[in-house]
């Protein structure tokens, strides 16, 4: 692996000189690109941190529209009264504890169950947070009061980004990926060899978690307006998952490359044709299911097998 | 007044029984997650609103129609969507998530074209809202018609279940699919027509949950999940427990409703959920 790494010494100065361009990139584009990369900066983050988890143990979440909201509510309640850069932190620790919480009464569960559980998590919070809404402070909405420009926020997501990629992209190679793959083809054997599923389980979903909390805090400094629907919007969860999906789950890099192509698909729909958005985006599903198994990094994986066979004469197909 | 609160749990939780004995035909004997489900349901009642607004068709005639495309739509899931999965699937895990998968995009299918179709507001019609004395306690008709048709169709799935030849073999799939080919049963064609009855009897319950509650487009995973916790309650595989666990989660809901906010039903779906996860988790859900 030294040597592999070694013959790829490029690797570092370009990764660095593509993240400075990034960086660079609000002073050169319009308003409407900032806004347009913001999502797709945060919809990487969001999933690639849900196929860290989720992509190589097999349990998919649909929590994740839950953690963003709670993401986005820690700053509601909280930005009046704190500076935005503790609120930031505050954010995703609130999103670990819960997901702790939440992991460590629902990660026995398997598949279908597991499933909906999470999608049903989300849909409580929602329920909650509107009940105590209408009941206690007698209103839906809610505003965020924060002066933070796009090109903050836009900066904020990168490094978040780029931390969530490289973070995947080392703990894949360490211990903890292995014991996460081991855990996704077989439980069992995970067990009985000495891998303590519940714990590295919980820790991760919970570490995803408090990324996807992160993420919805800082977008939220995008909104001026919130209500439970906007803050615990189920799609997002499915947004994700299909992004993940389309990406590939087993790479670090791969989820990113569906995010940025769904983001500019709806975007366009919902600019156009906002009602076709739900048909589409069931479409990108069945499609990606039955045609697209590996995703966009299995399609590579497979183009460079079947066009460069002699360059890989130690493995097999 | 709690005589009211348990005649209407006895309403909601009969067409949660019905509607769960459905789910448990595709998911315990054709063994396939479907969650388009409820988009079964959404239909049925789509239908049941349009024959009657437009051309005054009374709701239990329009099951004619919506029954029957149910069927042979799920039967269409069944045998091109999702037998091909079967095939590919390297184990089951793999063919869980694909099956999830798939289902969830069929669902957002169905669903955008009832959006876009007729919108996202709410509908309903009045049928038969007419008082009826039940013990004292005024209760519209429809809800009474809803709730005995729910209870006759689910025991007379029971009935087939229990007392016919092909309710013996659907019984044995259900048990054990590889041993019941052993004895010369036609497990394909039994799991298909297993699952394109559940969708049937979906069709059946959107009629009837039409003609006493508001719907609109997006209803359909609501009662998909209310089915699905339903038949974890109950056990995978198991109609009569399908059945009362159906009646249990409607009383919960009245109650809770009574009790503490009609706003809670959810919520109170989702306790009742994990409770039985902390109470019995291994006997509710082991895999049969």
């Amino acid at each position: 692996m030294a040597d592999r790494l070694a013959a790829r010494w490029w690797i570092v100065p370009v990764t660095a000189a593509g993240i400075a361009f990034l960086a660079a990139l609000p002073l050169m584009v319009s308003a409407y690109t900032v806004s347009l990369l913001i999502s797709m900066l945060a919809y990487t983050s969001l999933a690639t941190s849900w196929a860290f988890f989720s992509g190589t143990t097999r349990y998919i979440s649909l929590a994740t529209a839950a953690f963003v909201g709670i993401g986005t509510y820690t700053v509601a309640l909280l930005s009046d009264h704190l500076p935005l850069a503790v609120v930031l932190a505050i954010a995703p620790v609130v999103g670990f504890v819960i997901a702790l919480g939440v992991g460590l009464s629902t990660l026995r569960l398997s598949g279908v169950y597991f499933v909906i559980f999470t999608f049903g998590l989300a849909e409580l919070i929602k329920q909650l947070v509107i009940w105590y809404e209408i009941n206690q402070t007698k209103t839906l909405a809610r505003y965020i009061f924060v002066n933070a420009s796009g090109t903050l926020i836009y900066e904020l997501l990168l490094a978040t980004a780029v931390v969530v990629i490289s973070g995947v992209w080392w703990f894949s190679r360490a211990r903890l990926g292995y014991a996460l793959r081991v855990i996704g083809e077989d439980e069992m054997v995970a067990r009985h060899s000495g891998i303590d599923t519940t714990r590295v389980k919980v820790l991760v979903f919970a570490a995803t978690s408090a990324v996807m909390s992160l993420v919805g805090a800082v977008l939220s400094l995008r909104y001026t307006y919130v209500d439970p629907n906007i803050g615990f919007n189920s799609l997002v969860s499915f947004q994700v998952l299909i992004m993940a999906l389309l990406g590939g789950i087993g790479r670090p890099w791969g989820p990113a490359l569906g995010a940025i192509p769904l983001v500019l698909l709806f975007e366009l729909l919902s600019g156009t044709f906002p009602h076709y958005f739900s048909i589409a985006l069931g479409i990108c599903f069945v499609v990606i299911v039955y045609f697209l198994p590996g995703g966009v990094m299995g399609l590579i994986d497979r183009g460079r097998k079947w066009l460069l066979p002699a360059l890989r004469p130690g493995r097999g197909p | 007044m709690i005589f009211d609160v348990v005649l209407s749990g006895l309403v909601v939780g009969g067409m949660y029984g019905l509607i769960a004995l459905g789910l448990n035909l595709q998911y315990g004997i054709a063994r396939m997650m479907n969650l388009a489900y409820g988009e079964a349901l959404m239909g049925g009642a789509y239908t049941a609103f349009w024959l009657f607004m437009l051309w005054k068709i009374d709701p239990l005639l329009s099951m004619l129609v919506s029954v029957p495309v149910a069927f042979c739509g799920n039967w269409l899931i069944y045998r091109y969507l999702l037998t091909p999965l079967v095939r590919r699937a390297a184990n089951q895990d793999i063919l869980e998530a694909d099956t999830i998968l798939v289902t969830f995009g069929l669902l957002f299918v169905f669903q955008g074209l009832a959006l876009v179709q007729w919108g996202g507001e709410y509908r309903g019609y009045t049928y038969l809202a007419v008082p009826v004395d039940v013990l004292g306690a005024p209760v519209a008709l429809n809800r009474l018609l809803a709730m005995g048709a729910a209870l006759v169709l689910g025991l007379a799935l029971y009935w087939v279940l229990r007392a016919t030849r092909v309710g013996g073999a659907l019984r044995a799939i259900a048990i054990d699919p590889v041993a019941a080919q052993l004895v010369a049963i036609d497990v394909p064609r039994l799991s298909a027509l297993a699952f394109a009855t559940g969708g049937a009897i979906m069709a059946v319950a959107g009629t009837l949950v039409s003609m006493f509650l508001s719907f609109n487009a997006s209803i359909g995973i609501v009662y998909t999940l209310k089915a699905l916790i339903v038949v974890i309650m109950g056990g995978v595989g198991r109609m009569l427990g399908c059945l009362m666990a159906g009646l249990i989660l409607g009383f919960a809901e009245a109650l809770g409703a009574w009790l503490v906010d009609p706003g809670l039903t959810l919520a109170i779906n989702f306790a009742l959920f994990l409770l039985i996860l902390l109470v019995r988790p291994q006997g509710l859900f082991s895999r049969g």
